[in-house]
């Protein structure tokens, strides 16, 4: 059976923190750093189970600043 | 009616046929006494058919001048028409067309205020038209006519300057301008710019991003206060241009005369026949008739003041040029105003009577 | 599979829309307007009307949309943006004008102008920003504020001897015999803003086609002067805003018409 395999990238610049990517996922691959900090001062979303992102971009269609992009890869 | 025969109509009637001759692209007016029937006359003329003007009365004076604004922003050339009370309606939208650099003609038919006032003819707005009016430092470009056939020339004219120097232009007459009857001839007919020529001829109106150029932004907002600051000494270069380059009057009679009358508009009319009826009785006075009251001729009233033994400033208000001359003259011959007020215009032997009892 | 596979070897899925530039968006974490913004950049890009497009920007927090969308904008004073589309449209008629508005500039100030550019038939569209306060200001009370809800001017909650009751404007737009479509959107859930976006290009399709003008309200959130997180925000716009904005398309005459 096919799989789908999926990356985000984030434009950590442009990123606010805001959280709605990571409450978007419905597969809890993002979340916002603990510590680390962009040249704002914010939080900002990154993949913590890159493994299990299957590219449905839920977290990119609900971000507010267009900072993340989606690749996916079938595999048969 | 063919080009350039002469004809009998309104000035209200004339600033309408004006604007279609001239290639206005569009009005968008408010029905208000004394100058309604600019929009009647638009309505029944219907340009739309002939040379595409868009004509549209809108809800409200405060919905007219911001669809100037729209129309202006994207470099067409447009206009609108009110009396005293709609124009102070207009006051934010005449802002920010200043603000944001935009060529458009308001035409005001002047009638009596404060408030609702009266529909019967008056000068009171001088003020308003040439010290700003709206909020910030602008000034309009404002032409006086002072005939019926002015007011049909004047059209473009205000349309020329404004599109000049990118700046709001306001025919500044009144209601018995407006209202009277007089022979005029129109001028010639010009066709509306093509949209090629708009694009090509206002490379910072908002057209469209047609062949894949950099977006137009019109605005009159900046937040930081040094690029504000820019924007307002440009504006301001762009006055003192205006100022040096586009003052236009009229003179009557001042070659020998020992006073001077200063009057615009409606009023000029009366004091040249106050002039006439003062040298019958051998008082040698003549006239300076303002035509543009911003830039005011503060040359010609200083050139004035040098040879005159005192200026009569006569005005259907309370003396607002006034100020303006006296600012010119800086305090070397007397200058007086002489007015009546609510809508009445004076008799031209109560001007003389005026002239006698002040010098 | 690595994640660089992944990125090297797979389709892109989702990217920036092409129409949104650069420039960071001035908007508090988690605003709706981006969301909204990204979906008109997208509807604008994918209809091909890049080059023809005249957008308008209102005051209040969208004050700067024109920074934003490579389109080019007129920047209109406070609630009178559709005075401006009306001329813009009816002096180039080939062009796709549309205004993107708040509820302070659309529902307060400007309601004469909206009622009556969505009466006349322009062929427009009103993108509506409802989050039932005014966010640019600081938070104040909207014509949209619902009762009980506590804002700085009234920071006790809204109630109806004092402020009267929260305008359903949308309703009273679908009620004129002017528009063409009109529908209430949110863009809370990946299905919403997909629903949202459908009903951009709708409206901006009609009003292109000359079907008369179109009101897409966009219910959202103002999490900064509604004072909760962007989630908490959405949960609360969920439980409280749609009971009395309810969702969905209340009038589209598009359909029948050629």
């Amino acid at each position: 059976m096919a799989k789908m395999y999926g990356a985000t990238v984030v434009n950590v610049e442009r990123c606010k923190g805001c959280n709605l990517c990571v409450v978007a996922c419905p597969l809890h691959v993002l979340a916002l750093t603990t510590k680390e900090v962009n040249r704002k001062g914010y939080n900002y979303a990154h993949e913590v189970l890159a493994d299990t992102c299957t590219g449905c971009a839920s977290c990119a269609t609900v971000c507010p600043d267009g900072c993340i992009t989606v690749y996916r890869l079938k595999s048969e | 009616m063919a080009d350039q025969e002469v004809t009998l109509m309104k000035g209200n009637e004339a600033i309408a046929h004006a604007a279609i001759r001239c290639g206005c692209d569009g009005y968008f007016g408010y029905p208000i006494t004394p100058q309604s029937e600019v929009l009647e006359t638009l309505a029944a003329q219907k340009p739309w058919e002939t040379t595409g003007m868009v004509v549209l009365q809108a809800e409200s004076e405060v919905a007219s001048i911001n669809m100037v604004y729209g129309g202006a922003a994207s470099g067409k050339k447009v206009m609108t028409s009110s009396s005293s009370p709609g124009i102070s309606l207009m006051q934010e939208g005449i802002s920010y067309m200043a603000g944001a650099e935009l060529p458009a003609l308001i035409v005001n038919v002047m009638r009596g205020g404060p408030g609702l006032g009266t529909i019967q003819p008056s000068q009171s707005d001088y003020f308003q038209a040439c010290k700003g009016g709206g909020h910030g430092d602008y000034h309009l470009i404002v032409l006086a006519p002072s005939s019926v056939q002015e007011m049909a020339d004047f059209v473009d004219l205000a349309f020329e300057l404004a599109f000049r120097y990118r700046n709001p232009a306001m025919i500044l007459a009144d209601g018995a301008i407006g209202q009277m009857m007089e022979k005029v001839m129109l001028p010639p007919f010009k066709p509306r710019r093509t949209e090629e020529q708009i694009i090509k001829e206002c490379p910072w109106a908002t057209t469209g991003r047609i062949g894949g150029r950099k977006p137009n932004i019109i605005t009159s907002l900046e937040l930081r206060s040094e690029e504000m600051e820019i924007i307002n000494n440009n504006i301001q270069k762009k006055y003192r241009e205006c100022e040096e380059k586009e003052v236009r009057f009229e003179e009557y009679l001042l070659d020998d005369a020992e006073y001077a009358i200063m009057a615009f508009g409606s009023a000029a009319r009366v004091a040249k026949k106050s002039i006439d009826n003062a040298r019958a009785e051998g008082i040698k006075v003549g006239l300076l008739r303002p035509i543009t009251l911003w830039p005011f001729p503060t040359k010609e009233v200083q050139r004035l003041a040098s040879k005159v033994k005192g200026i009569l400033s006569v005005e259907f208000n309370a003396g607002q040029m006034v100020e303006d001359i006296r600012l010119a003259v800086g305090g070397g011959i007397p200058v007086q105003h002489f007015g009546r007020l609510g809508g009445i215009i004076p008799d031209p032997d109560e001007v003389v009577e005026a002239l006698k009892r002040m010098f | 599979m690595t994640r660089e596979e992944i990125i090297e070897k797979g389709q892109v899925v989702y990217k920036k829309p092409t129409l949104l530039n650069d420039v960071p968006m001035h908007y508090c974490p988690g605003c709706s307007h981006g969301v909204v913004h990204k979906l008109v950049a997208d509807v604008i890009d994918e209809m091909g009307m890049t080059e023809k497009t005249i957008a308008i920007s209102p005051v209040g927090c969208a004050v700067f949309a024109y920074k934003y969308i490579d389109v080019d904008w007129q920047e209109a004073a406070h609630g009178r943006a559709p005075a401006l589309a009306s001329a813009v449209k009816r002096l180039w008629p080939d062009r796709l004008v549309f205004t993107y508005q708040g509820d302070g500039d659309l529902a307060c100030i400007g309601t004469a102008e909206t009622i009556h550019a969505l009466n006349r038939a322009e062929n427009i569209t009103i993108i509506f920003i409802n989050n039932a306060i005014y966010g640019m200001t600081g938070g104040q009370m909207a014509p949209t504020t619902l009762l009980g809800m506590k804002t700085a001017t009234c920071p006790y909650g809204r109630e109806v001897s004092l402020h009267g009751y929260p305008l359903h404007i949308t309703e009273l737009a679908a009620q004129l015999d002017g528009t063409c479509y009109v529908t209430r959107q949110a863009v809370h859930t990946v299905a919403a803003i997909n629903r949202t976006k459908k009903a951009i290009r709708k409206a901006f399709e009609y009003s292109m086609q000359g079907k008369g003008s179109n009101l897409v309200e966009v219910v959202s959130t103002c999490n900064s002067g509604w004072k909760m997180s962007p989630e908490k925000a959405n949960k609360w716009m969920e439980e409280n805003m749609f009971a009395y904005y309810h969702l969905g398309d209340l009038k589209d005459n598009g359909i029948d018409s050629k």
